[in-house]
């Protein structure tokens, strides 16, 4: 294959797993920005894409609906159930000053029970079919465009295209609203924020809860774009997704790098065999699967001191404390 | 020097005299479980009533320090003992946890609810054969937490106990499946060389974030988290690579000589999977118990969690002593990682999935309190609901309902703070009832 060639094929998988890596990153990114430690992530994304399954599959049996209209459902009713799902981390977290590390490890644990457990019961199997293929083929007027018409409006699913348009807001959000800055600062010194009228507990709570959406949209798209069914797991893509945060300095603009980065080695971890270079080296596909994590760290251990991590992240709001 | 001398052997002498029904206990238990069951194997009479006596004098024990206790502190206020409030917290959130689970099994299946509530709670003691099991699925789960527990105490939360698990047991199993000729020239040392291949391989792996948080200011959450993946990612490449078994497409199994020896165990549990991993897990407990508690060691790294700087300034080195708690934690969880795998008939799989039994280590280590006794507890109990969940499957339930269950119980414990005040101010209220009790009855009588 040509070089153009090997970059038509990979790319849209690229984009289809970096997109909800960057946008649980985000919600990753809400979270602690307001103040409060979201390791739940991946739990959450569990939670979401399992009921957002559910919700598709029983929509596929009983409505006759468009299938891009079903798969608009199964978003929203993740994004909800990550939302209820991550009210649990913010109670504890916030209200009881719970180990925010521990709150979320319980979380992580209840999901995959949960999900296995209600399949088993209501499905008989722990596998969550779906039927349709939520494939768009080509876009109307934008697979037009060349070059990028045929990277980004071809064979794309229409969660990746939301989930582009959600990333965008949520950032704007964030950093050009006057609220955003408000949350913003609750990470940073909650004290001084609370001086000045503040109150830390409400946005502490709305960062959590965006986490939550973002975390369970992530799961429903994760869903639609690799497989076929739900099987009450996500592969990791919430803890990946914090390692995005992380490697993208807690900054959007290079999460969407960091994500673009971790998606594409997973995708030719997979796909090696087609791209001539790559097969020649002959590494196994671990070693890519392996590299985001390898980065990470060595990104933490060189960066660490100037990183941009919220400084209050993780701590318990204490009035009291200067 | 000679009255050091002396007062070293007088607190010697004291610690035999106030623990010799424990020590009775501990001998007899030693020479029942590795001696005696061979002659009564096919005795059925003779193994229950000497598991009676175990029991009893076990329960004559606590119940004898108990009194003890109250005979000594006749003015003790159970408010002000961290660890009754803290034991108290740690009932409640179990507590919590079960009645969810009981409350998920009504709505689900309202008929056969209570019988499979009865299930979860009779667990490992539903006969002999589960107990044995009970404490065979335990082992690695009492190792995990108190890997986790022990890194708890010195400051640092080990969330990675699963990669070095993971490292551990592909070490573990490795050297079990190629180091044949140490084998037949000693069972024992094979054994014993694999499970320490894994305590180095956790060790290593336990380092890697410890010199990120002392050298690098690395957050050992984070970085544990990241080298959990790793390490599953490494364990399937290395499985593939070396030790790969293509027809059934997992790990080869390791040889018979490097299998955990069952110690006569099997005597006392017959038919259940249970092997010698109890004892190495009983023993660590008392390792650390000493490190954490009688050593100037376990007292510098329990100083530099507390507060990094003011170790630092007292002279210590806050730096070398995170290296080392890390360093032991791996180990202990490697460990853990060897007993699990060095079993015949289980195999190590090249799945990409986290091994689970690390984060059931950290629920573990926070029910036990973070103390080695109570991770040993913690662990059995655990142990117990496994098997509960085992035999629930005799009725309409799936087994994943325990690990609900312990999710809820750790969520729970989560909120800690809020049950131990919950806790103090019911525990106050009886205290103050008790104290009011005889003015009330001396005003009724003048009046």
């Amino acid at each position: 294959m040509s070089f153009a060639e090997i970059m038509y094929f990979i790319l849209p998988l690229v984009i289809a797993s970096a997109v909800p890596l960057a946008l649980v990153a985000l919600g990753a990114l809400f979270s602690e920005r307001s103040g409060v430690i979201n390791i739940a992530l991946e739990g959450i994304m569990i939670m979401g894409g399992f009921v957002g399954a559910v919700t598709i599959l029983l929509l596929e049996e009983n409505a006759h609906l468009p299938i891009q209209l079903v798969a608009l459902i199964g978003l929203l009713v993740g994004g909800i159930v990550g939302i209820i799902f991550s009210l649990l981390h913010a109670f504890a977290a916030i209200n009881m000053k719970a180990n925010q590390i521990i709150s979320a490890t319980a979380l992580n644990m209840f999901a995959p029970a949960f999900a296995i457990f209600t399949a088993r019961i209501v499905f008989g199997t722990q596998r969550v079919p779906i039927d349709d293929s939520y494939i768009i083929h080509e876009v109307p007027l934008l697979s037009k465009i060349p070059v990028i018409g045929d990277i980004f409006f071809q064979g794309v699913y229409l969660s990746t295209l939301l989930g582009v348009i959600i990333f965008i807001v949520a950032v704007t959000i964030l950093y050009k609203t006057k609220q955003g800055l408000r949350l913003r600062s609750c990470g940073e010194n909650p004290q001084a924020a609370d001086s000045l009228g503040i109150n830390i507990y409400k946005l502490r709570y709305v960062g959590v809860i965006v986490s939550g959406a973002l975390a369970g949209i992530g799961g429903v798209i994760f869903v639609l774009s690799f497989s076929t069914s739900f099987n009450a797991t996500v592969a990791g893509f919430g803890f990946l997704a914090l390692a995005v945060l992380i490697f993208g300095n807690w900054n959007p603009k290079r999460i969407i790098m960091a994500a673009l980065f971790f998606g594409f080695m997973r995708v030719i971890s997979s796909t090696k065999s087609v791209i001539p270079v790559l097969n020649n080296l002959g590494l196994d596909d671990e070693i890519y699967l392996m590299l985001p994590y390898v980065a990470t760290l060595i990104v933490l251990a060189f960066v660490s001191k100037n990183s941009a991590a919220p400084r209050a992240a993780g701590e318990p709001y204490d009035p009291g404390k200067r | 020097m000679n009255d050091k001398a002396r007062e070293r052997r007088h607190k010697i002498l004291n610690f035999f005299l106030d623990n010799w029904i424990g020590l009775i206990t501990g001998s007899v238990l030693f020479l029942l479980v590795f001696f005696i069951p061979q002659f009564f194997a096919n005795n059925d009479a003779m193994l229950l009533i000497i598991r009676g006596l175990i029991v009893g004098v076990a329960f004559g024990y606590i119940l004898y320090k108990l009194l003890l206790f109250r005979r000594n502190n006749s003015g003790f206020k159970a408010s002000e003992s961290k660890l009754l409030v803290d034991v108290a917290g740690s009932i409640i959130a179990i507590l919590t946890g079960l009645l969810f689970g009981l409350i998920l099994m009504l709505i689900v299946n309202p008929g056969q609810a209570f019988g499979g509530f009865f299930i979860i709670l009779q667990g490992g003691f539903r006969n002999i054969k589960s107990f044995g099991d009970m404490i065979y699925f335990s082992v690695p789960i009492i190792l995990t937490g108190l890997s986790v527990a022990f890194a708890f105490r010195t400051g640092l939360f080990n969330i990675g106990a699963t990669g070095q698990l993971t490292m551990g047991a592909f070490t573990a199993v490795f050297i079990g499946v190629k180091f044949v000729s140490l084998g037949e020239f000693s069972p024992f040392l094979h054994w014993l060389f694999a499970i320490f291949g894994a305590m180095v391989a956790g060790a290593l792996w336990g380092a890697i974030p410890g010199l990120l948080k002392a050298y690098r200011n690395v957050n050992e959450v984070v970085s544990s988290i990241m080298l959990n993946y790793v390490a599953m990612y490494l364990n399937t490449m290395f499985i593939v690579k070396y030790i790969y078994n293509r027809d059934y497409a997992r790990a080869l199994a390791p040889e018979l000589t490097a299998v955990t020896p069952a110690m006569n165990l099997q005597y006392l549990f017959p038919n259940s999977s249970i092997n010698g991993g109890i004892a190495v897990a009983v023993i660590v407990v008392i390792i650390l118990h000493i490190i954490l508690n009688k050593t100037t060691f376990g007292y510098e790294l329990k100083a530099v969690g507390f507060n990094r700087n003011a170790s630092k300034y007292a002279g210590m080195n806050s730096k070398r002593n995170i290296v080392y708690a890390m360093v032991i934690s791996g180990a202990i969880a490697g460990l853990a990682g060897g007993l699990m795998f060095l079993v015949d008939g289980k195999f190590l799989q090249p799945l990409n999935a986290l091994i689970p039994e690390g984060f059931t280590g950290i629920a573990i280590s926070l029910l036990g309190l973070s103390s080695p006794f109570g991770v040993l507890l913690a662990g059995l109990f655990y142990g117990s609901l496994k098997q509960g969940g085992f035999y629930l499957q005799l009725y309409s339930f799936t087994p994943e309902i325990i690990d609900i269950i312990i999710a809820v119980i750790i969520y729970a414990s989560a909120l800690g703070l809020f049950l131990q005040k919950f806790v103090i101010r019911a525990m106050k209220k009886r205290e103050m009832q008790l104290e009011n009790l005889p003015e009330e009855i001396v005003e009724g009588s003048e009046s």
